[in-house]
């Protein structure tokens, strides 16, 4: 195939010129700097997106509908989105399940259960308010519906129920007067094995419920006070057409690992997600990991420039006091001690922003496992 | 300790060194207070400061787009004064000492924040937050002290030169912020470096410092005068933009002068930071720094450096909070017996202007002028400026004795 290159059109080149001129009337700061405190969902600005309503599903739930920026590339059911917004002032980035499929009026959803002591989570349910700008990155994941199934069985523990629910709601809509049928999800055949400690008072549960007395789905709930843990080996005995199916699992890693097992020995095609990073735990000490795939062993008493600069790694350095911030570098990922007063500051890749958190190496030292961004 | 003042007296010889740390962990927990509870509140605050600040420079060019009439000449350039003051002071300077990092936000933050200033913000950072901070006030470590180009200690021996140091100072206030490029650049050592000797480091600063000259030119001598243009504007929009530089210079001039340069500042020899303790180095910022009081407009239009003890004290803490632990520092000065200088911007400039002119002229020699006596004063400064080295020292000393044996005889 051949392929003529474009040439810059006249327009095109004006408008590089005006951007130019634009950028010289401006410096230092970008005229985008001004245009997005007028219109910040604009094109070609950074992705944000703004709360249009926040619907309290029940005492600790709400389903958060957002109004994305213009480019908003869209999403397929069972992706989610890292949603960053300001709490008690410092930018937090999580990431949530789209629970809705893409909707004529353009707007995104996510449902958010506060958890306990959950920063974020408690947050949104019951402090966010409409009009509030919030930071976005495009949907991503690859926890979606193969279109070529019809028989599919998804497994869901805890709060891993949140993307199948988004799928579900995309293949049947709830309205006002009920579950809607669609020609297009006529032909599927749905079985939902969800598992949690206990029967949970939950919007996603009421939401299965619904969908199951509707017939759209077979539910298969599994309590561990009721009906003991589930051993994956029990998964024929509950779904007895489970080699027919394709099935889809999200929760936390152990079942998943054991899921992934099982389906491995016997042949049979597994889709998962897990998207809550491990639990990291603030240690003493730790192992400091570099961009260039040093790892060195740190004390968790002497700063992380001392150990850097004495295992022969090039580090920007200033005071050493903690006053000058010329040894700010990210941490990527890992937890570490602010020598000061203690403070500790951790980082993983999915509840921080995107390349890790800025940090003063001067006072800081490894708190656990760390890995260190060159440069920021 | 001190030397600037030639004090006989240490004004921290009553406290014991237990002192000097328990004053050290008090002032820690101020800065922890402040730390937990950091918030919303705050961040509320930078974000409402930097929109109006934006709003305010964009309101301000738009009216000299039609400056060509004298009143939207006069309320554009006060607008882009004050808008350029309040980037330079309670924004730029705060958020690239660190002080809404915290935020986690990368478009508030010192790793990325640039100015609307001669020197690049990084260059800053390393002349101003490091050296400035670290070793504040101590003489030949800390250049913000005279800037290398002025006599600020008696110690120092007066030449003819220095007679002309309140005009250096003067046009170094008019142009300060080519000044502190310059001062981040060590502009003064590295010419006197032969020129294919120097540093590939200082070369490519130096590069980058006169690129950021030529944007900030371009946007304030070019740009907009050209975009004044259809109103016939060009001239205007240029003196305009001209005048608002001007202003922010002599103000952020004066207002850096009252930090550390009023009467009563200590100033420390290098040899007294050695070993220094956390309680140590806290002394030390409280020794060196003068607060400026007034109005919270006026710690507004200062970027708090009004505060200036505070913020010797803690940098990093966001600038709001200084009028709120000030009483709290003020009290820990009074418990150890320490000297909390403030006093009014007027009476400290005042007071730095006249320390700049006392030390232009040979010792003493302003104190001892008396209407009665300028003839004869006049004389022995003529005879000093075009005598040379030797009669110099001949006439420094004839006084120096002179004034030994009036204090005998007083005894």
């Amino acid at each position: 195939m051949t392929e003529t290159m474009q040439r810059p059109t006249a327009a095109r080149s004006l408008r590089h010129r005006l951007s130019r001129l634009a950028e010289a009337a401006t410096t230092p700061l970008l005229p985008a700097d001004y245009l997005d405190l007028a219109a910040p969902l604009r094109s070609g600005t950074d992705l944000r997106a703004r709360i249009v309503a926040v619907q309290p599903e029940t005492r600790d739930a709400a389903t958060i509908l957002l109004k994305p920026g213009a480019d908003w590339a869209g999403h397929v059911p069972g992706q989610y989105v890292r949603i960053g917004i300001d709490v008690d002032g410092v930018r937090e980035w999580r990431a949530y399940s789209l629970t809705h499929g893409p909707r004529a009026d353009g707007l995104i959803s996510i449902t958010v259960k506060a958890v306990p002591g959950g920063k974020v989570s408690n947050h949104l349910v019951h402090h966010a308010r409409p009009r509030t700008l919030v930071h976005l990155e495009q949907a991503t994941g690859d926890f979606v519906l193969d279109p070529s199934a019809s028989r599919l069985l998804f497994v869901t523990a805890g709060s891993g129920v949140t993307p199948v629910i988004g799928m579900l709601r995309n293949l049947f809509p709830v309205t006002d007067s009920g579950v809607v049928d669609l020609p297009r999800s006529s032909h599927l055949d749905i079985v939902v094995v969800h598992v949690a400690p206990t029967e949970p008072d939950s919007i996603f549960l009421s939401n299965l419920r619904e969908l199951a007395a509707h017939g759209a789905i077979t539910l298969v709930p599994r309590y561990d006070d009721q009906h003991g843990i589930l051993d994956v080996a029990d998964l024929a005995g509950l779904v007895p057409d489970l080699a027919d199916r394709t099935t889809y699992a999200c929760g936390p890693g152990g079942l998943l690992d054991a899921l992934t097992a099982h389906h491995e020995a016997a042949g049979l095609s597994l889709f998962t997600e897990q998207f809550r990073a491990a639990f990291v735990e603030a240690g003493d000490g730790g192992t400091i990991t570099f961009d260039d795939g040093t790892v060195l062993d740190a004390d968790g008493a002497i700063p992380i420039l001392d150990v850097a600069e004495a295992g022969g790694q090039l580090m920007p350095s200033g005071c050493r006091m903690g006053v000058c911030f010329g040894c700010v570098l990210p941490l990527r990922e890992g937890s570490v001690r602010d020598l000061r007063n203690g403070a500790i500051t951790t980082v993983d890749p999915i509840s921080s922003a995107h390349g890790g958190v800025p940090i003063q190496t001067c006072i800081s030292a490894a708190a656990g496992a760390c890995h260190l961004g060159a440069t920021s | 300790m001190t030397t600037i003042q030639q004090k006989t007296v240490d004004p921290t010889a009553h406290l014991t060194t237990e002192d000097i740390e328990t004053l050290g962990r008090e002032l820690d927990a101020i800065r922890q207070e402040v730390l937990d509870t950091r918030g919303s509140r705050d961040a509320a605050y930078i974000r409402k400061i930097i929109k109006s600040q934006r709003g305010l420079e964009a309101g301000s060019r738009a009216m000299l787009l039609f400056s060509v009439f004298p009143p939207f000449w006069l309320v554009g350039t006060a607008g882009l004064s004050v808008a350029k003051i309040l980037e330079n002071m309670e924004i730029g300077h705060n958020v690239m000492h660190g002080q809404w990092d915290w935020m986690r936000d990368p478009k508030i933050h010192s790793t990325t924040w640039e100015w609307d200033n001669a020197s690049p913000a990084d260059q800053w950072k390393h002349g101003h937050n490091e050296l400035h901070h670290t070793y504040t006030n101590v003489v030949g470590k800390d250049n913000d002290l005279g800037y290398g180009i002025m006599r600020v200690d008696e110690d120092q021996r007066w030449v003819p030169f220095y007679l002309a140091q309140p005009l250096w100072n003067f046009v170094n206030a008019c142009f300060f912020e080519y000044g502190i490029a310059a001062y981040d650049l060590e502009l003064g050592k590295n010419l006197s470096i032969p020129k294919d000797k120097r540093s590939d480091d200082f070369k490519a600063r130096a590069k980058q410092t006169l690129k950021k000259i030529r944007q900030q030119a371009t946007k304030d001598y070019l740009v907009h005068p050209a975009l004044s243009l259809p109103t016939g504007s060009f001239v205007p929009t240029l003196a305009a933009n001209f005048t608002a530089n001007v202003v922010r210079n002599l103000w952020t001039h004066s207002v850096i002068m009252c930090g550390h340069f009023p009467e009563g500042v200590e100033t420390f020899e290098k040899t007294s930071i050695d070993g220094e303790t956390r309680g140590d180095w806290y002394l030390r910022q409280m020794l060196g720094s003068a607060n400026i009081s007034g109005s919270p407009l006026m710690h507004l239009m200062t970027g708090n450096l009004s505060f200036q003890i505070e913020h010797h004290l803690f940098p990093d803490l966001p600038s709001n909070r200084y009028a709120e632990i000030a009483p709290q520092v003020k009290a820990l000065f009074d418990k150890y017996e320490l000297n909390y200088i403030s006093a009014p911007l007027p009476k400290q400039v005042y007071s730095a202007w006249h320390k700049i002119v006392r030390l232009s002229l040979p010792n003493e020699w302003l104190a001892e002028t008396t209407p009665k006596n300028v003839p004869s004063q006049l004389v022995k400064l003529y005879k000093m400026t075009t005598g040379g080295k030797k009669v110099r020292r001949a006439i420094e000393l004839k006084d120096q004795l002179r004034r030994q044996a009036d204090m005998a005889k007083a005894a």
